[in-house]
Parts: C-alpha cells; structure tokens; sequence
C-alpha cells in the first residue's frame, strides 16, 4: 500500500471533474427530495414492495452465482486458449453490455420462449418452460450480467504474470490444480469486483426480463418493474423501491467495491 | 481491477496508436454535429406542429389520423406519442410538452381534467374487451372460466392502466378468479406475446384482435360481464397554438374523424 503523493489539483480538471459528478449526484437528489419520507415505512411495508425486494435479491443472488459458476472457465478459455473465432466470441460475449436489454429479451424469447429454437424441444423432453417463471427471470439477469464479469475476469487473467503458473507446472501440479490453487488466488480481487458487478446488473436489470419472464407480483416481477409499473399508477411506491434499490446498491457498491479496487 | 478494465479498452483502442487517443473525441464530435445538421434542415419549419399523446390501443388508428388531418390542414404537422394512458397522464402531469391528450378511458382524463390541465373532454370513441386466444396453441379457450385453467398461459394488463382495470372489473363481476402468468405494461404488448403462441389467452380490446390479422380468435364476453371503454380526446392547457389543438381535436370528434376509427373497428 502507497499512500497517493499529495497534488495541485489543474483548474480545468477540478470543473470538468466537478461537472462529471453532478451528473451522478442531482439525480439521487431529485429522487430524495421526491421523496414521501413520512410515508416510506407503510409505503415499504406493502406486500407489493416486499414480494418484488425478496425476488429481487434472490433472483440477482443466484445470476452472479451462474454467471461466476460459467463466467469464470469462459473467461479463462478466452484469455488463455487460442482456438479460431475467439475474437469474435469475445464480441458475442460482451454484445449484452451494449445491446438494448428489451431486443436481449426478444432474443431470449426467440431462443428459449414456448415455441422457441431451443425452448420447444426443452419443453417436450422436460416439461421445463422459463418464459413468465422465476427461472426465466434468473436467465434474463444472467444474461445481462455475466458479461461484466467474464470481461474483469479476462482482463485479470490477461495481466497474470505466466511465471507463477509455469513455476507451479513445472512443480508438477496438474493444469486443474494450478487453476485452482495458483490463478484463481491470484485474480482473487477481479474476481470478487467481476461478481459485485455482475450482481449490481442483475439487480437493475428489467428490459430483458419484462419482455421475456413478464410481470406478475411474486413470480416476475422484481423492484425495477414494480418501479416501471407503479410510475403510471403511484408515483410514491415508486420513489420508495427506487429508493430501496439506490440504497441496497450504494451499501454493496461501497462496502466490497471500495475494498477490492484499492487492493488491486 | 483497473488494470483489467485498462486491458480490455486496450483491446478495443488500436494499442500501437497513441494518437487515437486524441483523435477518436474529435472524430465523434464531428459526427455528431453531422447528425443534428441532418435533424435541423429536415424538419418542418413552415407547418405548426400538434403533439398528441394517444393512448397505446389507438396507435394504428391514430397514425392513420394523423394522415387524414394533415392532408385536410396542409399546415399542420401532427406528431403522435403513443404509451399505456396512465403513462402519458404522468407526463402531462410532469409539464410535458403536449397539446392534446387522448385517453383509453374516462377515468384517465378525469384526472388530467381535475389537475386543471385539461378541460371539457370529449368522448370520441368505443372500444370492447374481447377474450384473445392463440389459434396454433389449439386450447379449446372460449370462455371466461376457462382463465381458471391452470395449465394455460394467461395473460392481462396491469392493473395501472385501462385494458388492465377493465379486466379486473370483468373478472370480479363474472366471479372469475384467473390463474394469472403475467400483467403486461400495455395492450400492444400482451397483444404480442398472445400472436407468438407464448400465452394462451388473455383480455384485450376488439381493436387489437383486428389489428392481428388472424392471429389470434376473439370470443366476445357475455353481455352480463361485458365491458365498454370510452376514449376521451381534449386539447390540453399547456398548447402551444391553442387553436391548432382545438382543430386536432375538431377533426378526431368530427364524422371524417369518426370514418378512420371505424374502420380499425372503435365503435362510436
């Protein structure tokens, strides 16, 4: 650990910096001064708002355990085999963090719906359907967030020093063992910061999961889409669960990303 | 975690060119002053332009509308925004810059009226829920109680906004108690997902199942539990050019007006 030398800080980038905050800071002021703060207990309290924050976490929960059970060997393959279309896997990997989640949605409907490419035949042999269940929730976030952490991952992996996994080799343990017991270690706080990222998109994530698992309270419908539903109905039980959600959010955002960013 | 992120925008941005660094703002500057060059000598100085909020279920009627307004008044330009009503009351409510309002039904209105941001609505139109079934899915759906059947996919609206409302209406008088799988934002949606086999059945206007071209069958409700929205049209408060809006309005309440909504199925 090095303590930052103490700077004169530029002009220019003191305002132009300045300016790059506000953007992030008058927002959460608006909702906060929207706020019914007299209200909020009742407002958070309702069933509504309690069905769609215990989905919520659980459905973001288990998308960054998936996207950490499959986003970590992909990572790998990409940074460390090189094997033909590997660039453009790459692409298709990290095309999630740009699309427009509604056409990831329609594409995972295509794809997976009652009579999609591969959803049908699913179907048939197992009785599975994941459009308008908690299953197709937890595959919509998954899909938008692994993204985040394959690329953390990869790029950690791109940086490894090679010597200690050669040295480890050399030792005799088995490629697996080096993955487990040198590389992973290594990337450690990548990987950490890769799974908040990814955990922090699933819990916002809505175009793709309204458009593919829909809404219906206790099932689908998590705290974006009890937002997205309750802006044209109540616009306080809005403002409470995207209150909930900037909460929940800076609690984590701080307490782990601050933690695994200065270490590395 | 810096250096990862650092790594993967090296990948993107050639790595052996310093210089890109510099120059990729510039080039994007330039297209963007290139693209608003492009919207500001496109659009129509000369004609007066009427934003009307309508609400989602009118979309195809209205932009057929909006053909026939613009061909009668060659100097107004009509621009639609089409969302669920209840949507659009929230904006009109927040200041946005419309200048007449059409509503799916009368208790939208009512509360654009009561803001003070509207006022004498006219009704203009009529519009049924039908029970929408999935030809291909072969349910044998015909009936209400049939949206008790576990194994169907059923869909609504949301409660929010007017078709969703409306069924809960119908379903509570006709003592139904649907075994839901999904209340979808807007009609055109659940529309959507009813024409792609994903649900079964669902409720939503008569105009929708025409709009679907055989995708999906339409059975009407029984007369006891049938419900009827009626679309409300005001200029709103906040017009630009209150004449401009007062003549939208004229012409969608007019027998001229009328002919267009019949013809996608509203009834009058």
């Amino acid at each position: 650990m090095t303590r930052p030398v103490p700077t004169r800080v530029p002009p220019a980038l003191a305002v132009f910096g300045g300016i790059g905050a506000l953007v992030f800071v008058i927002p959460l002021v608006g909702l906060a001064w929207r706020t019914p703060w007299s209200r909020l207990g009742e407002l958070i309290g309702s069933d509504v708002v309690t069905d769609a924050l215990r989905l919520s976490l659980l459905t973001s929960v288990v998308s960054a355990l998936l996207s950490l059970a499959f986003g970590v060997p992909l990572a790998w393959l990409l940074a460390r085999v090189d094997f033909p279309g590997r660039r453009l896997l790459r692409a298709i990997v990290t095309l999630p963090m740009v699309l427009p989640p509604v056409v990831g949605g329609a594409a995972l409907l295509f794809a997976f719906g009652r009579r999609g490419l591969v959803g049908e035949p699913l179907e048939s042999v197992t009785g599975l359907l994941l459009p308008f269940s908690t299953w197709g929730v937890i595959v919509a976030n998954t899909f938008v967030a692994m993204p985040f952490l394959v690329i953390t991952v990869e790029g950690a992996l791109r940086n490894l020093d090679p010597r200690y996994e050669a040295a480890a080799a050399s030792l005799g343990a088995s490629p697996f063992t080096v993955f487990r017991r040198v590389t992973l270690p290594m990337i450690g706080p990548s990987l950490g910061a890769g799974l908040v990222l990814a955990w922090a998109r699933a819990l916002g994530e809505f175009g793709a999961t309204i458009t593919f698992a829909g809404n219906l309270q206790g099932r689908t419908q998590t705290l974006p889409i009890a937002v997205f539903v309750a802006l044209e109905s109540d616009r306080d039980v809005a403002v409470a669960i995207s209150l909930i959600l900037v909460v929940i959010s800076v609690i984590v955002l701080v307490a782990l990303r601050d933690r695994w960013w200065r270490s590395s | 975690m810096s250096r990862s992120i650092t790594a993967f925008g090296s990948a993107l941005v050639s790595r052996s060119n310093p210089r890109a660094l510099m120059t990729t703002p510039v080039v994007m500057l330039a297209l963007a002053t290139l693209a608003s060059c492009g919207n500001g000598s496109s659009s129509s100085a000369e004609r007066e332009v009427v934003t009307v909020f309508a609400a989602a279920s009118l979309g195809d009627a209205f932009t057929a509308m909006e053909e026939a307004i613009e061909a009668a008044n060659p100097a107004i330009d009509v621009q639609l925004s089409l969302a669920g009503s209840s949507a659009l009351r929230e904006q009109i409510l927040d200041g946005a810059p419309a200048d007449v309002f059409a509503s799916a039904n009368e208790t939208v209105m009512a509360d654009v009226v009561d803001a003070g941001a509207a006022s004498s609505p006219q009704v203009f139109a009529t519009n049924e829920l039908v029970i929408a079934a999935n030809v291909e899915n072969d349910v044998g759906a015909v009936g209400l109680a049939d949206f008790e059947r576990p194994e169907l996919f059923v869909g609504v609206c949301a409660p929010e906004v007017p078709c969703g409302s409306a069924a809960v209406e119908v379903f509570a008088s006709a003592g139904v108690t649907p075994q839901l799988d999904t209340e979808e934002p807007d009609v055109r949606r659940l529309l959507a997902k009813i024409i792609d086999g994903e649900l079964d059945v669902g409720l939503v206007y008569a105009t929708d199942v025409i709009a679907a071209d055989g995708a999906v069958a339409a059975f009407e409700l029984p007369v006891a539990v049938s419900s009827t929205n009626r679309y409300s049209v005001a200029a709103l408060e906040s017009a630009e050019d209150p004449d401009a809006a007062a003549l939208v309005v004229g012409f969608i309440t007019s027998s001229e007006g009328r002919a267009v909504l019949e013809t996608f199925g509203f009834g009058s």
